[in-house]
């Protein structure tokens, strides 16, 4: 990952190596997770805000799981589902050619399970707010469901989904727990919370500070990007 | 199912929330009690029970703190009129998304007795605040605080203020509309936020960690326990323990959301 | 000649009652009545939005509800026109783009522009046909909410309280200009409303609405007009 940027431009902006890998890793890792996120997390919330059918409410409750249960505990799911025998470790084995565990893929995949959430519930509650006579004239001017709600629904809906996509991106970067269950910090894919957790534990202080600190830059750009995006609370 | 519905719609709100706060509580218990038994195994009672009670040591009190500092805060943010609200708001939503290991880092400096922060709080506190459960309960706190503030400010938000000027021409002070009147029609979103929020407190890994230490029997909480016992058998009765709480919790969080809808 | 519109319908909604049955002519036809009578639940059940208890709604000799036989035509397959008391038009595109979206008859993105077009000149609003609809004046917007309605070529077109939320200074010139562009259109119209000026001077035909029934059925008296357009010295009645 990090042949993406020549390193005589890293040395030139000043950013040693130390911070780019752990950083570049994270961002490719939480945008990965994000892009699926946001595609799934959009449709199943539109269908949980717009559906009519039973058991909307368990549906959302169990993909709203992570954000209660610990990461050790999404962590330990993911390691014995995807590493541990089992179906999936074969569905794995016979796409990937091998498990996914202590690998980037398994990173994306850790990510995903708990970003998931926050893109659902905010994408959920945006669409139930949208005003229904909007869809009510579309359908009388003669709209599709598939149009109305490309064309009318998820736009009239935007603002709290991008939040959602941000919150899930923030949520993505910001994972530890289950990210190092699944991958073992392996070097080559450390995330940047979990080389902070290094840095503090083999007592690098500088290298702690300046982790610590790109890392609340970042979460803070998030949240200030999401609270002018208006007022959508799923909770 | 039909019979179940009408017989919910004629339940008084007050009623039912009641019963959904009761149905937690008894499910945090019950999840201890049916995962014991369907471990089967009496000799698992000493290792997961040290790790669960020093979970309800940490969290009972962490949302208990973080229940009043976060309706007081949301309060604040929901009816203040001041520059910076949404700035404050976004600083205390922080612990949302930051990583657990920067929220450690930086309890850490704060809370360390080697530090001039952690010293000087040391000091004026008594006891060291770090590697022990205090450190701990700081950490669940810092967890679910910003959960608890702001499902209270959306709560409060949604509050009808002719509700409340009509208290207030009855002559009621401020500080007793708030306790009798807004706070209690915000009682579902305040107890969705208090759920979740202790959700986040007995699930509080990374900063618990760092700030606790991991120590066998003093900061090891249930869910650094099941790290500690990857491969042992008590490990299922803990996962089966934390699973429950947090389907518990979010089917609470869920009921109590869907109140008005 | 086939009535326009024949509705027969009941439908009840927690306490309230709905039991109505009229036909409606070519022309204007208005439900007068107070808030809460049921006329925009008459409207909705019109348009295929909600379903009736019982009953039957016939457009232009087409069954599209009937409750005893189930049938039950979509919404999107009435071919019918709405126009609703906020305008509700779609924030994130152009008053052109909007009224374009309604247009059925031609396929192809110019060629509903161009309808498009053509109606928006119709109700006087071709002037801000690029911009966005946030930018208008409740007025402006009302005649993009028209054009809309219109544009799609309905067999009926509904309006729910178009003016109620309009200054007064601005209402009797929108409303002159919605019988005017209806009539000219030939499109059969049904208009809501609870202001009885409105219903006067807007409709062809009144159907008085109270606590969800028809309370009565009044013909306006028109004075004859010549047809502005053909230039016929023979004047003809609006029909």
């Amino acid at each position: 990952m990090s042949g993406l940027v020549p390193q005589s431009w890293l040395n030139r902006l000043g950013i040693p190596p130390w911070v780019w890998n752990p950083l570049s890793v994270s961002l490719h890792a939480a945008f990965d997770a994000t892009v699926v996120v946001a595609v799934v997390g959009v449709a199943l919330g539109y269908l949980l805000a717009k559906g009519r059918f039973p058991g909307r409410g368990a549906i959302e409750t169990v993909f709203s799981l992570p954000m209660a249960l610990p990461p050790t505990v999404v962590g330990y799911y993911l390691l014995t589902r995807l590493g541990g025998p089992g179906p999936i470790r074969n569905a794995e084995v016979h796409l990937f050619g091998h498990p996914l565990t202590f690998t980037f893929t398994g990173i994306v995949i850790a990510q995903i399970v708990e970003s998931f959430p926050y893109c659902l519930r905010f994408s959920r509650t945006a669409i139930s707010v949208v005003d229904p006579r909007f869809e009510q004239a579309a359908r009388a001017m003669g709209l599709s469901r598939w149009r109305i709600a490309l064309v009318v629904t998820l736009p009239l809906a935007r603002r709290g989904i991008v939040a959602g996509v941000a919150m899930a991106f923030g949520r993505a970067l910001g994972d530890f727990g289950a990210t190092m269950i699944v991958s073992g910090s392996v070097p080559m894919a450390t995330t940047m919370p979990i080389a902070l957790y290094n840095a503090v534990f083999y007592g690098s202080h500088e290298q702690a500070m300046v982790l610590a600190l790109v890392q609340l830059g970042a979460a803070l750009a998030i949240l200030l990007g999401v609270s002018r995006l208006g007022k959508v609370r799923p909770w | 199912m039909k019979r179940g519905a009408v017989f919910a719609r004629t339940l008084g709100s007050r009623h039912k929330t009641a019963i959904i706060v009761a149905t937690v509580v008894v499910g945090f218990g019950l999840g201890f009690g049916v995962a014991h038994l369907m471990a089967g195994s009496i000799a698992y009672w000493g290792v997961v029970s040290g790790p669960f009670f020093l979970t309800l040591r940490v969290a009972i009190p962490a949302t208990v703190i973080a229940g009043i500092t976060g309706v007081a805060s949301g309060y604040v943010l929901a009816k203040g009129r001041f520059p910076g609200r949404d700035v404050l708001e976004t600083l205390g939503s922080l612990p949302i998304i930051l990583p657990p290991t920067v929220v450690g880092y930086y309890l850490l400096e704060v809370l360390s007795p080697g530090t001039q922060v952690g010293g000087f709080l040391t000091r004026v506190v008594g006891h060291v605040l770090v590697y022990n459960v205090t450190g701990c309960i700081v950490a669940a706190t810092v967890a679910a605080y910003p959960f608890c503030m702001r499902a209270a400010r959306t709560a409060i938000e949604g509050v009808d203020p002719l509700v409340e000027q009509a208290a207030r021409t009855l002559g009621l002070p401020n500080w007793r509309v708030a306790l009798q009147v807004t706070l209690p029609l915000a009682r579902r979103g305040i107890a969705a936020g208090l759920t979740i929020g202790s959700a986040r407190a007995i699930g509080e890994y990374g900063a618990t960690l760092m700030v606790g230490g991991d120590i066998n029997g003093k900061t090891r909480t249930l869910s650094l326990a099941i790290l500690d016992s990857f491969t042992t058998p008590e490990r299922n009765t803990m996962l089966l323990i934390l699973v429950l709480m947090a389907v518990t919790a979010m089917t609470g969080v869920g009921l109590l959301s869907r109140s008005r809808t | 000649m086939t009535a326009a519109l024949e509705v027969t319908i009941a439908r009840e909604i927690g306490e309230f009652e709905l039991d109505v049955a009229f036909t409606v002519e070519s022309g204007m036809s208005v439900l007068f009545g107070p808030s809460g009578a049921g006329k925009s639940l008459t409207l909705s059940l019109i348009a295929g939005l909600i379903r009736p208890d019982t009953g039957t709604v016939v457009i232009n000799g087409r069954v599209v509800t009937d409750c005893d036989r189930r049938i039950h035509v979509s919404p999107q397959e009435r071919r019918i026109g709405m126009v609703f008391q906020d305008g509700l038009l779609l924030p994130h595109r152009s008053v052109l783009d909007n009224v374009a979206l309604a247009v059925r008859q031609a396929s192809g993105r110019r060629a509903r522009r161009v309808v498009a077009r053509s109606w928006l000149e119709r109700v006087g609003a071709e002037g801000f046909a690029d911009r966005r609809p946030g930018s208008l004046s409740g007025g402006q917007r009302q005649r993009v909410a028209l054009a809309r309605g219109l544009a799609g070529d309905p067999a009926l077109v509904l309006l729910d309280e178009p003016l109620s939320s309009l200054d007064s200074a601005v209402r009797g010139e929108l409303g002159s200009l919605i019988r005017g562009v209806i009539i000219s259109s030939g499109i059969p119209a049904v208009l809501v409303t609870h202001d009885a000026e409105e219903a006067e001077e807007l409709g062809d035909v009144v159907i008085a609405y109270n606590d969800g029934r028809v309370t009565g059925r009044r013909i306006v008296e028109r004075p004859v007009r010549p047809e502005p357009q053909r230039g016929a010295p023979e004047s003809t009645e609006p029909a």
